[in-house]
């Protein structure tokens, strides 16, 4: 670990991340079927012994990978995803009736987060309009000849990301396909843990670079690097 | 389906991407196309997670963890790529400036309509990004196999398991045929070696109107 100043109080130890994230509260997750997660925060919460959660993120992963873990130790009490194909464990805790989820299409999923994030009341769709599962519920709003579902914001007390580089005011930058959900999942957070792989000074990111601007960023931990197997190797 | 049927259905849906397309791959068979462009053809390929510009598979030992499909499976990119976030993949999907999806299906309609990501009370695994693709992709080929497990029709006249989009599909590839929606509905213009057309109508819950040369494809 690069040493650097923590002149805003962000970086924090992995321990001290874990102490806010309690039973019953909502996480939101950055990563797409895994890739992205933020690996030691994922697995502190599991050793933690954290239940009762309401989890949004874009999927279930898989049974070994990124939140697919907690789902499989039956941690999550509600999951807000866009599918869990990728992991039988989720399937089976549905059918069971021991994990209630509420399915969007994915990119109004992460649509939704972003309006969490960017202070929206709502979106309008006009994706699953009169549709007998997916529009249910949802009010509809009719303009200039069109009907879109109105869907709502998602924030969550915790969102946790993965970054490659932050500098300590919380600026981040990803990683190739591991971006994904992750720069909106970190502005929908009331509280947001940016795990990374690589502190650096403040003024080492160059300004035109940074994707997460380190605002939306209330706490830094440093990575421990992945610790699952992925479904290619 | 054994491996060489998803091949030969992969290797025909092959041909319907051309030279300066955008195109978005479902996983299962659609991700075994690539495999069957010739070398020359440029394709822009994009996936949701949010890459445009997907390029070969990289070789073993050379995979990078932080650089994968929306499978989840490690691919590279080629020159002039870029990465950006989901929710910008899914602006170039909803604003229709993909030119091809192909998906996989459980059912599809006479008029068109998909039937793709539940069978209730057996199998949710959840829309994931299909319901955008299917509805704003300016053409959707579906892949699959002709009937289902227990022998029944995928093609039907209207399906029975829950949408994914209708009105939606443009061209259905499978084991036994190629067949086009149209306005004045299915038309079959291929058939895959060694079934005959009486097989495929027999196997096929809609009707189908016959092209004026339907090609067999051996």
């Amino acid at each position: 670990m690069t040493m650097v100043s923590n002149e805003y109080g962000k970086i924090i130890t992995i321990e001290q991340a874990v102490e806010m994230i309690d039973d019953g509260c909502s996480l939101m997750v950055g990563g797409f079927g895994g890739i992205g997660s933020p690996p030691s925060l994922l697995q502190a919460i599991i050793d933690k012994g954290v239940q009762q959660i309401t989890l949004i993120c874009n999927d279930t992963a898989f049974p070994h990978i990124g939140v697919g873990p907690l789902v499989a130790q039956g941690r999550i009490k509600k999951a807000v995803v866009s599918h869990i194909g990728s992991n039988p464990i989720a399937g089976q805790l549905l059918h069971e009736g021991k994990m209630e989820v509420e399915f969007s299409p994915q990119g109004i999923l992460i649509e939704r987060i972003r309006a969490g994030g960017a202070g929206l009341g709502g979106i309008l769709v006009d994706i699953g309009v009169g549709h007998e599962w997916l529009a249910k519920g949802k009010p509809t709003v009719d303009i200039d000849g069109n009907r879109y579902l109105l869907e709502r914001p998602l924030t969550a007390d915790i969102s946790l990301v993965y970054a490659k580089k932050a500098d300590p005011f919380g600026n981040l930058i990803y990683d190739k396909s591991a971006r994904n959900t992750n720069p909106l999942v970190a502005m929908a957070g009331r509280i947001t843990i940016a795990e990374v792989e690589e502190i650096v000074p403040l003024g080492e990111l160059d300004p035109e670079e940074i994707v997460t601007p380190g605002i939306f960023v209330t706490y830094i931990v440093q990575s421990n690097g992945v610790d699952w197997k992925w479904i290619w190797e | 389906m054994d491996m060489g049927v998803r091949e030969r259905i992969a290797k025909r849906a092959a041909q319907e991407l051309i030279d300066g397309m955008v195109v978005n791959l479902g996983i299962g068979i659609p991700s075994l196309i690539p495999n069957f462009l010739p070398e020359e053809r440029r394709i822009i390929f994009q996936a949701e997670n949010g890459i445009l510009g997907i390029g070969k598979s990289p070789k073993k030992g050379e995979e990078d963890a932080h650089l994968c499909n929306a499978g989840g499976y490690p691919i590279t990119v080629v020159e002039g790529a870029s990465y950006f976030d989901s929710a910008t993949a899914f602006a170039m999907i909803r604003k229709g400036l993909i030119d091809v999806t192909v998906l996989g299906g459980l059912q599809v309609s006479e008029r068109g309509d998909l039937a793709n990501w539940m069978v209730p009370g057996k199998r949710v695994p959840g829309v994931g990004g299909a319901m955008e693709l299917a509805q704003k992709t300016k053409k959707v080929i579906v892949v699959m196999s002709h009937v289902n497990k227990d022998g029944e029709p995928k093609i039907v006249q209207q399906c029975s398991l829950p949408l994914t989009a209708w009105r939606c599909v443009d061209l259905i590839i499978t084991d036994m045929a190629v067949i086009e929606v149209t306005d004045e509905g299915l038309l079959l213009k291929e058939v895959m070696a060694p079934y005959d057309v009486e097989d495929v109508i027999s196997c096929t819950a809609a009707r189908l109107k016959m092209a004026s040369a339907i090609k067999r494809i051996e």
